[in-house]
């Protein structure tokens, strides 16, 4: 490893950035490929936001008002397809791109190519899937769960697209995450020991063989839908002898790994960016990573707590239920060490650090609504109710997504050079934090009050909080127009930023220039 | 297929052994998937019972008929679109563990065309799967059904008498599917 690198500065290395749209298309630069990835995940970010508006817009008042049932229900699942798949992970597969090399002194990704074609095939797979929007028989509506024989037997025509298109989004995961792995195992600077790297590239690592060990489990279960639809087999159909719950416990195998997925490198984030504000290092850094470890082991035998209501027998939800219950330990771990490092540290509160601070109050509350679900005598009430949609957006909403807005405000002026206006990072972050309140935690009540999900029309007694939630909900989903609006400022018209911009913050990124040339680390940085 | 930046010989071949595992973690993946995990279903539905599905016949047995009564119910229900007749002729029997008895159930197609059904059955309490010994059953096998025919089908069962003290009362459900015209075509391209 040590020699790794003599023979580095060949010519190409030096030379900036092709011109022009071939410069996107085919490049290889981990730089360039992570900007693609935060430009697309934020552009389904609004395609999925806009789904969820059609949703809040109907849910509004009792009754139908908008669209029909029909539509509603192609609008949350796409809303939780386009979210799932196309805005949470291509942006942690974008801040993956931009700054694991960088946090870990190398120049490039392991498999620059594979880079490429990982990012340039997500594009086809969503035009796949959101074109099924037009077609006849409109698009799937069978929930993001896509529980069978929903999805095959009842399923409209389009479901084969919307298979394809998960196999597309399946393929470039999985190459993201190989991508990942070679990267962080085999070209960290010479020095960096698996225990000195940024605690962002460790829940990098374990989420990539979460994504290599559960992709193709997806993978699977969508190829035997196609040939329950097609093929005349019953994988998924009783009369052939098949079983429904078959699938469920195949896409919950999946699914609930998928969920952590989600969050790993959530976690990672707000552990470089607590530590940057409170002018602390990390509390208890190894135990960070035992317990990332942790969680990624568990979330592999809990699938089950999605399931306790289709007939488990007694020790199965026994089983379930207390493996589940564990989770709250590493988790409680992480939110221990984040709130002992803050600690007696001498801190500010730029936009970064708002965020990160309300992720772990927020994320904390889905966690604790997920506790309450994991209890199953109690989740035969909360089954499918508006209870377990809080709960899951309270962990994705609060929980990944303003982990993201945290990083892009925390690495911005790295990526481009130009520092954004606190003033407006802040109105941005409130606007967004109260929205996102005002948006679940009526549904927390609508969903204890037996307010069942995915419906278009509802009893009279649950209108208030579906207005209030559906107010919070249109604050929330403008304000993220204030974000684009401040990164386009930022990019076009931000004061220049220094090399560090935060004083506190540590790592390697934070040693390159702002922006961060187009090549960086080409000789690899010493570590001490 | 990987052909890192770096020109370094060593780290490529690093790489190329890291991509190589992976890869085949995932194919690996896709192959317990496909091939392993449906059978893997199965047996451990057969071992636990869950399901209550008892699909395959077992050997009359040489079992001591205890005095104990079961009470064994009956149903008989239509899966989506299947338009027959069916129903237990007995709604419920009192049986002694280790006794033969058998049931018969009615069928008739009172469509206007030739068609064939599968009986899918399930046990409740689940608990009570191993216990239920078939020795026949008309759900064993396809049931075709000419256009206004009827049927009488039959169905044997012992209880083990080492079936738990709780269970009192076990219920057996039969859910009658159509079997559709592709999967039959598929099946005698099978066995020609």
């Amino acid at each position: 490893m040590t020699t790794a690198t003599h023979d580095h500065d060949h010519d190409h290395d030096h030379h900036g950035p092709a011109k022009g749209i071939t410069r996107w298309l085919y490049t290889t630069n981990h730089k360039d490929i992570g900007t693609m990835y935060l430009w697309f995940s934020f552009a389904m970010f609004l395609l999925g936001g806009t789904f969820a508006m059609v949703i809040r817009a109907e849910l509004f008042q009792p009754g139908l008002q908008l669209v029909s049932p029909e539509f509603f229900n192609q609008m949350t699942t796409m809303h939780g397809l386009v979210m799932v798949f196309g805005a949470v992970m291509p942006a942690f597969v974008g801040l993956a791109n931009w700054m694991i090399p960088m946090m870990i002194g190398a120049p490039d990704m392991a498999l620059p190519r594979m880079n490429n074609l990982s990012f340039w095939i997500l594009p086809f797979a969503f035009a796949l899937l959101v074109s099924t929007l037009f077609m006849e028989g409109g698009g799937p509506n069978f929930g993001w769960t896509f529980y069978a024989p929903l999805s095959t037997t009842y399923a409209p025509p389009s479901t084969t697209y919307f298979i394809f298109a998960v196999h597309i989004m399946g393929a470039s995961s999985i190459m993201g995450a190989i991508n990942i792995v070679a990267t962080i195992l085999n070209m960290r600077a010479p020095g960096m020991t698996m225990m000195k790297m940024p605690l962002f590239v460790w829940t990098w690592l374990i989420t990539s063989y979460l994504l290599i060990a559960v992709m193709p489990v997806l993978a699977g279960v969508v190829t035997m839908m196609l040939f329950d639809i097609h093929f005349a087999t019953s994988f998924f159909d009783a009369a052939g002898g098949g079983s429904p719950i078959l699938f469920q416990h195949l896409f919950w195998f999946f699914g609930h790994p998928e969920v952590y997925i989600m969050i790993l490198p959530a976690f990672g984030i707000v552990s470089a960016i607590i530590p940057a504000f409170a002018r602390k290092p990390l509390f208890g850094y190894s135990s960070m990573v035992y317990a990332t470890a942790s969680i990624a082991f568990l979330s592999f035998i809990v699938w089950g707590h999605h399931m306790f209501t289709v007939g488990i027998p007694f020790l199965g939800q026994a089983f379930f239920m207390w493996s589940t219950m564990l989770i709250a330990v590493p988790t409680g771990v992480k939110v221990f060490n984040w709130v002992t490092t803050m600690f007696r540290g001498s801190m500010t509160f730029e936009t970064p650090m708002l965020f990160a601070l309300a992720f772990v109050v927020l994320f904390t509350i889905g966690g604790f609504s997920g506790l309450m679900l994991a209890v199953a005598p109690v989740d035969f009430q909360y089954h499918d109710t508006y209870f377990v949609v809080a709960h899951f957006h309270y962990v994705l909403v609060p929980g990944a997504v303003f982990s993201i807005m945290a990083a892009v405000y925390y690495w911005l002026p790295k990526w481009s050079g130009r520092m954004y206006n606190e003033t407006m990072g802040k109105v941005h972050f409130w606007l967004s934090f109260v929205g996102v309140n005002i948006l679940f935690f009526p549904q927390h009540f609508l969903g204890l009050a037996g307010m069942p999900r995915r419906i278009p029309d509802y009893a009279l007694q649950f209108t208030n909080f579906n207005m209030i939630s559906s107010v919070g909900g249109f604050l929330f989903g403008l304000s993220q127009l204030l974000f684009l609006y401040i990164v386009v400022h930022t990019v076009v018209a931000g004061k220049k930023a220094p090399a560090k911009p935060w004083d506190g913050a540590e790592g390697l990124e934070w040693t390159v220039d702002s922006p961060a040339p187009y090549h960086t680390f080409s000789t690899p940085p010493k570590i001490n | 297929m990987s052909e890192p930046q770096a020109q370094n010989q060593e780290l490529a071949s690093k790489i190329r052994k890291s991509v190589t595992k992976m890869f085949a973690v995932t194919v690996g993946m896709l192959a317990f998937v496909w091939f392993g995990l449906v059978p893997m279903y199965d047996l451990i539905c057969e071992w636990t019972g869950i399901t209550g599905r008892t699909t395959s016949a077992s050997e009359e047995q040489m079992f001591e008929v205890v005095d104990r009564d079961i009470r064994v119910q009956f149903l008989a229900r239509n899966g989506a679109e299947m338009p027959w007749d069916f129903r237990p002729v007995v709604t419920h029997v009192t049986a002694k563990p280790g006794e033969i008895v058998q049931v018969d159930f009615y069928a008739r197609n009172g469509t206007s065309q030739d068609m064939i059904g599968q009986a899918i059955p399930s046990l409740a309490p689940f608990e009570s799967t191993p216990y239920f010994h078939k020795t026949a059953c008309f759900c064993f096998d396809q049931q075709p059904l000419a256009a206004g025919e009827d049927i009488k089908m039959a169905m044997v069962f012992q209880i083990d008498p080492d079936l738990p003290e709780w269970i009192k009362t076990i219920n057996l459900s039969y859910t009658l599917y159509e079997v559709p015209q592709r999967r039959q075509d598929l099946a005698a391209a099978r066995t020609e």
